[in-house]
């Protein structure tokens, strides 16, 4: 089942979505067009912090760092059965989108897009949002000072998020 | 924040480097880094097209309004405390379903709209009961086409650059639910007060 769909998903979407668009006389064609025109202009936008993390993890992973990190963190990231690899993504992800996505892309390069630590970053990336820049950029448009709770249930949600990730994997994967 | 976080990256790396006298290693490391960074770049520019493109007759014809039709009842019973027929609902309403639907620039304007019209009811510089649960959506907010890493994973070889959605999906819906009953408890609480 969770096979089909995951192999259905792309083509129906390919087709489904023109067919709608075909329906309600949108010229499907043109304005494909126009909208894929954008795709450069995003992957130029994410390609610096693309450089700088593969660059920071890059490093990271090569000297050694990267396994003394994992090893001090075993008795956590075992009780949880995350893998330590995904530790530093676990980590900046509600910090920094373009960061979480280097380090993101970096892991799924290491280990392999089908592996289940590539199959984990990719569900992790795509899981939980960038938290602490949402708060910052809507209350600050609004002027809010004090953000009260909101600020620990987004983090808790992370948590959770990071936590569901690593337990649907195993179930699924 | 970030600023730190890579500079103490490279730090802490070039030490450990120095350290266990692996500086051949990293020093191949950088450089084969940012090349990589390249073929993945031009591996995405096509995906990213792609779906860019797709995306774009989705908005055109109205699919997100689809959405919206769908969440509606959904979000008028998470906001009783916003008046059913005030604008806040329709912005929030629309920023969710582009979230949804993956068009994260759209979606940013409108929760900033909904933003505003919340602060038209609220009035103070405290966020209120309603700000902190539409933002605790919006750190969770489920996705349905993450463009951006099906195009990673399609230009890093994956069999099938969409088999993650499933679990993100789940994981995701699993943080909302969890954030948005933490956060119901914690808004009664006296530290939190407005």
């Amino acid at each position: 089942m969770i096979k089909i769909i995951s192999e259905w998903i792309i083509p129906i979407l390919v087709f489904i979505i023109p067919f709608y668009g075909i329906i309600k006389n949108v010229k499907v064609y043109e304005v494909f067009i126009d909208g894929a025109k954008e795709g450069i202009s995003v992957v130029v936008k994410i390609f610096p912090a693309l450089v700088a993390m593969l660059v920071a993890i890059g490093v990271l992973r090569a000297s050694g760092a990267l396994d003394l990190l994992g090893k001090f963190l075993m008795p956590l990231t075992n009780k949880i059965g995350m893998s330590q690899e995904l530790v530093p993504l676990a980590l900046i992800r509600p910090l920094s989108g373009s960061g979480a996505l280097g380090i993101a892309t970096e892991i799924i390069k290491t280990h392999g897009a089908d592996s289940l630590i590539g199959k984990m970053a990719s569900a992790m990336y795509g899981s939980t949002e960038t938290t602490f820049y949402v708060l910052a950029v809507y209350y600050g448009a609004v002027g809010i000072k004090k953000m009260r709770h909101s600020v620990i249930s987004g983090i808790f949600a992370d948590i959770v998020a990071i936590l569901s990730c690593v337990f649907y994997s195993r179930l699924f994967f | 924040m970030i600023n730190y976080i890579w500079f103490f990256m490279i730090a802490i790396g070039v030490l450990v480097g120095i350290i266990n006298g692996r500086m051949a290693e990293v020093s191949k490391a950088i450089i084969d880094s940012a090349q990589t960074a390249v073929a993945i770049s031009i591996g995405l520019v096509g995906v990213m097209s792609l779906w860019l493109g797709i995306m774009k007759i989705a908005d055109k014809s109205g699919l997100t309004d689809i959405i919206a039709k769908l969440l509606k009842p959904t979000i008028m019973r998470l906001f009783p405390d916003v008046p059913k027929d005030h604008p806040a609902i329709s912005a929030m309403i629309m920023n969710i379903s582009a979230n949804i639907l993956g068009l994260g620039n759209a979606a940013t304007p409108f929760g900033i709209k909904a933003m505003e019209y919340l602060q038209e009811l609220n009035k103070k510089d405290s966020a209120s009961n309603a700000m902190c649960r539409f933002l605790v959506i919006n750190t969770a907010s489920i996705q349905l086409i993450p463009t951006v890493m099906i195009g990673i994973r399609a230009s890093l070889g994956a069999k099938n650059p969409a088999d993650f959605v499933i679990v993100s999906v789940l994981s995701t819906s699993t943080a909302l639910v969890a954030g948005l009953i933490l956060n119901k408890y914690l808004e009664k609480m006296p530290i939190f007060k407005e």
